[in-house]
């Protein structure tokens, strides 16, 4: 039992706190607001350069061979930064689902290349009738002549629009009908038949919808054998909530460290508003709601190998409190603030706003404690 | 990192699952099953404190020179952890983990030889007095008056929220030596022999039904200035350090764990008409189960810190307020799973004694008990506002 970082982990920490506060300033945030890529090409080599492009790919494949708690350790510096670079989509999704389902060759061909920053990616998975369910998809991919054919729709897909591959689910079809199973095929940018209704997504970054019409693909455009991808997705996502709550642990910290300078500072009535005893219980709560999202995001990370039931619970679990803990610190944050905290003058909005987002991606805190409730035995899904 | 225990930690885990079961009489796991105050009556407790003594086990807290086992942070997580899920019952903590860390810091060779053994075995019983009734959360207004008469004090006054006065021994008080410039000064920490003529006791019940709690009274109460630890007007910082220990004492996940099983399978069970299948009821049991995961978390972080020297910060105060609310969650979720049987009132006690058969079954006895009583916990040992306030002072640097 020790939960104390290693050498290298506290200077990977160390190295990821300095980058992020020189690089994604204010001022650098506005701008990749407006940019329609969503984040900067310039900085993604640099990312590739300080070796955080291959910090989870393994050695064999031409990475660094890192785990969850080092995934974490970067994605709350990011999360402190707003960080609009596509490093879930393309790191922890993208090359995990490469690695966990894709043949000996496909690895070789594209784990390199992610590691390298050659590559972006991204995954279209969800769809509008699933909700939140990751086992329902309606998108099809039928076996056709020398390949597959695709047709469908996907919802929100982040960093789609700077992906050079994106990484879409589909139930396997063939002449007798649906065969039950899910495949992951790659589609290359720009293929035909891909249309895509891009965005600029809530608190920072880039997402589409896409529709796919016929879209035809090689037949090794199939990650791996053919055999059902689901378990595969659900490793990758259950790890990836594991890992956006470290990103989110990383935001509602900055949110609290700004919120008590703030409250410091100004003054009403005489006094600094952190003289009121009211202001002073709800700060303690929010810092309280801060450091059970941190244990949740690091125990989320410690189970990230663990069996499917108690992964998935740890991951749910983790995604449901620190979802409701996000929601409390963001509002609390843009209260204490007063109408400053309603404007876009200030950073708090858009921290408020990534928060937002964060609490919905891969469903909201209500559907993963049904989860938990679900994998627990106590509700049947 | 890693969430595991080494080898040698994983064999005296064992060790300890291997006693508890030798020595744990199903009387005892009963009775404690079937109390629903904080604490176990003496003769149940005691049974328990004599059995770890037995073995050696009798104050995992302390230093081996005072008979401590000497256990690392990481064994009095696994002891903690083990005797939770066995259901163990509550020893005497205001003698093995609040009057016995005072008297081991700041008490004389005398004391020590004195008080620590009998504390050990189980042959002394202690209370604790600290507040008054004018003295709640604002501890250090406290009146109770000592006042020195050659070799002794002469004590006027009243203590109350007296856990066990009435089964208890010994009191460890703070009492008023002198008037300082702030109130803090001019206390003093004194040990008080209960038989000592002059001290009467009456009884509070609390909502649940139960005597746990008594109001304690000094009438002209003399006690041997032999029988003052450390300083004179120095009590407050050794009753602080104290409060430390109580609010920062240890492992609660374990025990809240075993407390939402319960109610658990109570909802799994016919008892009930199998309340898990309410939806709302299901949902509610695992966000429970999942603030108990963050506050186990957070406990393992604060031990891993321990374990290597590191200081854990002043996060006790953050655990305290946690675990108050999340015992408060789980008895309230216990009222909700038992439904309309908790509507039938059984003052007799204990309920593992009964002369009678109880109107419902005798497992839902305490469950609405426990959440009245329970409400205690959010304002014992400072209550959450208090917490709060010194989370933002020490913890925000407010």
């Amino acid at each position: 039992m020790d939960l104390t970082l290693s050498d290298e982990q506290r200077l990977l920490r160390e190295s990821a706190d300095r980058f992020v506060a020189e690089t994604f300033t204010s001022e650098h945030r506005k701008k990749a607001a407006n940019d329609p890529l969503g984040y900067s090409p310039a900085i993604w080599k640099q990312f590739a350069e300080l070796g955080w492009l291959a910090l989870p790919i393994a050695e064999a494949h031409g990475g660094l061979g890192g785990g969850a708690i080092e995934i974490g350790l970067l994605m709350e510096a990011f999360g402190r930064g707003l960080v609009s670079e596509p490093f879930l989509s393309t790191v922890v999704i993208g090359a995990a689902l490469v690695a966990e389902c894709g043949t000996e060759a496909q690895k070789q061909a594209i784990l390199p290349k992610i590691a390298e920053g050659a590559l972006t990616l991204a995954f279209a998975h969800s769809e509008r009738a699933a909700r939140f369910d990751l086992a329902h998809v309606d998108t099809t991919a039928t076996k056709s002549a020398g390949g597959w054919r695709l047709n469908g729709s996907k919802v929100a897909v982040l960093d789609g629009a700077a992906a050079g591959q994106i990484i879409v689910s589909a139930r396997i079809a063939n002449a007798n009908g649906a065969s039950g199973k899910l495949g992951l095929f790659l589609v290359p940018a720009g293929a035909p038949g891909l249309t895509s209704r891009d965005y600029a997504r809530l608190g920072g970054g880039r997402g589409c919808n896409l529709d796919l019409r016929d879209v035809q693909l090689p037949a090794d455009a199939l990650l791996g054998d053919g055999s059902d991808a689901l378990p595969a997705i659900e490793t990758v996502v259950d790890r990836a909530m594991a890992a956006l709550g470290a990103e989110a642990v990383g935001i509602m910290q900055t949110l609290l460290d700004t919120t008590l300078e703030y409250t410091k500072i100004r003054k009403q009535f005489g006094r600094p508003l952190s003289a009121n005893q009211v202001i002073r219980h709800r700060l303690a709560d929010v810092a309280m709601q801060v450091d059970e999202a941190r244990s949740m995001a690091l125990r989320a990370a410690l189970m990230a190998n663990a069996e499917p039931v108690a992964r998935g619970r740890a991951a749910s679990g983790a995604k449901a409190k620190i979802g409701k803990c996000a929601r409390f610190v963001a509002e609390q944050a843009v209260q204490l603030h007063g109408a400053m905290g309603v404007t876009e003058e200030l950073d708090i909005g858009a921290y408020f706003k990534r928060l937002l987002a964060f609490d919905t991606l891969f469903g909201g805190s209500a559907h993963h404690y049904r989860r938990h409730a679900a994998l627990s035995g106590r509700v049947h899904a | 990192m890693d969430l595991t225990f080494s080898a040698e930690e994983r064999a005296f885990e064992q060790e300890v699952r291997d006693y508890i079961a030798e020595s744990l009489t199903p009387e005892m796991k009963r009775a404690t099953a079937l109390t629903p105050s904080v604490f176990s009556d003496p003769d149940i407790g005691m049974a328990w404190q004599r059995a770890l003594h037995k073995k050696g086990w009798g104050a995992p807290g302390w230093p081996v020179e005072h008979g401590g086992p000497d256990w690392t942070p990481a064994q009095r997580w696994i002891f903690e952890a083990e005797c939770a899920r066995a259901g163990v019952p509550n020893v005497n903590v205001m003698g093995v983990k609040m009057v016995g860390p005072v008297i081991i810091g700041f008490g004389s060779p005398e004391q020590q030889n004195f008080y620590l053994p009998r504390i050990l075995s189980g042959e002394d019983y202690w209370c604790q007095g600290y507040s008054e009734p004018g003295s709640g959360s604002d501890l250090a207004s406290l009146k109770t008056r000592a006042v020195r008469d050659g070799d002794d004090y002469i004590i006027n006054g009243t203590k109350i929220w007296t856990t066990h006065a009435h089964h208890a021994n010994r009191m460890f008080a703070l009492v008023r030596t002198n008037e300082g410039e702030r109130q803090q000064d001019g206390i003093s920490f004194i040990l008080i022999d209960m038989k000592t003529p002059g001290i009467t006791t009456r009884p509070i019940l609390t909502i649940g039904g139960d005597h746990e709690v008594n109001q304690v009274f000094f009438d002209d109460v003399r006690v041997p200035v032999a029988n003052r630890v450390g300083e004179e007007g120095k009590g407050w910082t050794y009753g602080k350090y104290l409060l430390e220990f109580e609010r920062g004492s240890g492992i609660a996940s374990a025990k809240l764990r075993e407390a939402l099983k319960t109610i658990s399978d109570l909802a799994e069970s016919d008892v009930t008409g199998r309340a898990i299948d309410d939806p709302d009821i299901a949902m509610r049991m695992s966000e429970v189960e999942v603030d108990i995961d963050a506050l186990e978390m957070t406990e393992l972080r604060v031990l891993s810190a321990l374990q290597t020297g590191q200081n854990p910060g002043a996060v006790s105060s953050l655990i305290k307020l946690r675990v108050s609310e999340i015992r408060q969650a789980v008895t309230r979720l216990g009222v909700d799973v038992i439904g309309q049987d908790g509507l039938a009132v059984e003052p007799a006690r204990p309920f593992y004694r009964l002369n009678h058969e109880p109107a419902i079954p005798e497992e839902l006895l305490p469950v609405v008990p426990e959440y009245l009583n329970g409400r205690a916990y959010t304002i014992f040992g400072g209550s959450s506002e208090i917490q709060r306030d010194i989370i933002a002072k020490m913890v925000l640097g407010l």
